[in-house]
């Protein structure tokens, strides 16, 4: 089993939990001395720097959300002075104003060794030829593999994305055998290697890092097979630096979170109540060693569980569970949060279009739940019995998903209703009444 | 002998089946025989036609789910209990029925019964074994 930093990656509970404790406590009191947007949170509560004396005291703190972020475009969240910052990354901006995140030299550097930790986990060595096919600049992606890579000392190969062919080409010539590119070029790599008339066989790649979006099980199938290696997944985002905050070791069993730089809590995004291990909530991040743009309880949006149980790779760090959807999609139905992606995903494992649509509503004073699915040509038979017994095997499926049942309205194909060539995918009906 | 029966998927929405049926009177399609069976949710329509893989592609080029069902028809004679005693020599036989319904040729006096069988083959050699023919498309449109 290799390991990048093994007497950290293998640390007691207890070694984490005392770095944790020590590290939280000086970076309240960082950010509070540094950062007056967030001191001014933190007086809004009555707290100062002396009532957080340790994780247990993490929960007082305020949040910080995207819109915060947005408020304090660009230095408001700074940390420290500008002359001690060496790099910015940004995200893609799409909604609203983009973020910008700072990074001190020695920011990067931990970064990096986040990044070198993910590398390592999937096998890499400095024996590799790691090819990083994430875009480079402003995006964490390629800057993040890319250092995390050098600090492995795997021969890297600086893609960027995009030019597919030539990407082959140098995989094919250098023999690169450890993939770094989000899931869907993955993907669009793998169809390109079938196009070109090649076949995995003629590629050496043993394992590839996906991450900076959401991806399938099915998807992982897919690539694993069009590109013949194993596909692992990498979480994080600029607000916390970049790629790296947690990465999948070869188990395959959910990320395992860097808690020496990250404290992970699950909350209830509706009245934001820490929620325990294993219950699924929105994901919050502190960072505890970044100076530069420490993000204190950073509201991700981003859905998971969290898993202390014991991995057989031997690394002691929380894991969390792929993100199951954003915190904005969430509905609440009968006291119960219900994402659309979790119904999404049963029916594309069972066959179904992903065509479908939620209908929400409230009938003497109970919510009820309605799925109407588009039924697939091949799945329909002539006897009511067998689609009824196709309705209730589908509900079934999904109330073990998401624990309450749902009404299965299987409907013809293309019948569900499209807005500008997107479909509607819920309509809760409960609003009007109230 | 068995015949083709057309399955069609249709939602319980409201002018569904005259819409089908709109269609199959464009194409100047003569139905021979019509069921439906419905939940609240859904219906299946069962039809019976001359030129069935012509009628099935009609329907699915309008962007319906249809299907080819095999089917057994018997002619039933007017007599008290004959279709209860076609019931019995199925299920002594241990074929199963799925379900069934009747319609009227056109140009006779003669009552048909469409059987949907856990085993065509044998439904049809049980029925034969007692003088009861099971029709094939040419015993309906041809005449
Ligand atoms: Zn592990």
């Amino acid at each position: 089993m290799n390991y990048y930093q093994p007497e950290i990656e293998c640390a007691s509970q207890e070694q984490i939990r005392a770095w944790q404790d020590e590290r939280l406590v000086a970076q309240v009191k960082h950010v509070y001395e540094n950062v007056p947007y967030y001191r001014n949170l933190m007086q809004e509560k009555g707290l100062t720097p002396d009532d957080i004396k340790g994780r247990e005291d993490l929960h007082k703190l305020p949040f910080l959300t995207k819109n915060d972020l947005r408020e304090a475009y660009p230095y408001g969240l700074l940390a420290v002075p500008t002359s001690e910052c060496v790099r910015i990354q940004s995200t893609s901006g799409t909604t609203g104003k983009r973020v910008v995140a700072f990074y001190t030299q020695e920011d990067v550097n931990l970064w990096e060794d986040c990044c070198a930790r993910a590398i390592t986990a999937v096998g890499g060595t400095k024996e590799d030829v790691c090819q990083v096919a994430y875009g480079y600049g402003l995006f964490t992606g390629g800057p993040g593999l890319n250092g995390g890579s050098h600090k492995v000392g795997c021969l890297t190969l600086p893609m960027s994305s995009g030019n597919t062919e030539r990407q082959i080409q140098f995989m094919r010539d250098l023999h690169a055998t450890i993939l770094c590119c989000t899931p869907s070029y993955a993907a669009y790599i793998g169809e390109t290697v079938k196009e070109m008339g090649l076949t995995p066989e003629d590629l050496d790649l043993k394992a590839g890092i996906f991450g900076a979006e959401p991806w399938t099980e099915e998807m992982r199938r897919d690539i694993e097979k069009s590109l013949g290696l194993k596909a692992y997944d990498i979480y994080g985002l600029t607000e916390t630096s970049g790629p790296g905050v947690s990465f999948e070791c070869t188990e395959q069993k959910g990320m395992h979170i860097n808690e020496d730089h990250f404290i992970a809590e699950i909350i209830d995004p509706e009245t934001g109540e820490v929620l325990p291990d294993g219950e699924k909530g929105e994901l919050v991040f502190t960072s505890i060693t970044k100076k530069a743009f420490p993000l204190l309880r950073y509201r991700t949006r981003d859905i998971c569980v969290l898993d202390r149980t014991p991995c057989a790779c031997g690394r002691t760090h929380v894991r969390m569970s792929k993100p199951m959807g954003r915190s904005d999609d969430m509905l609440i139905i009968r006291g119960v949060n219900v994402f659309p992606s979790q119904i999404e995903t049963v029916l594309l494992e069972k066959g179904y279009s992903p065509n479908y649509q939620i209908l929400v509503d409230r009938v003497k004073n109970t919510d009820t739940l309605d799925i109407n699915v588009e039924l697939n040509p091949d799945q329909f038979s002539d006897t009511v019995k067998e689609i009824s017994a196709r309705e209730a095997a589908l509900a079934n499926d999904i109330k073990t998903v998401l624990g309450i049942n749902p009404k299965i309205h299987l409907v013809a194909p293309k019948t569900i209703t499209r807005s500008e060539g997107k479909a509607v995918r819920v309509i809760d009906k409960r609003k009007l009444h109230d | 002998m068995s015949l083709k029966q057309i399955s069609v998927f249709l939602e319980n929405k409201k002018g569904q089946l005259a819409e089908v049926s709109a269609l199959l009177g464009g194409n100047n399609i003569n139905l021979h025989a019509l069921s439906i069976a419905d939940t609240q949710d859904f219906g299946i329509l069962r039809l019976i036609a001359e030129n069935p893989e012509a009628v099935a592609a009609v329907i699915k080029d309008a962007g319906y789910i249809c299907t080819l069902t095999d089917v057994i028809a018997v002619s039933v004679p007017h007599t008290p209990g004959s279709l209860a005693h076609i019931v019995q020599i199925l299920s002594e036989g241990g074929v199963d029925i799925e379900y069934t319904y009747a319609f009227a040729a056109a140009d006779d006096d003669r009552a048909y019964m469409v059987f949907r069988v856990s085993d065509n083959m044998t439904a049809a050699a049980l029925l034969g074994g007692e003088g009861l023919k099971t029709l094939s498309e040419k015993d309906l449109f041809v005449k």
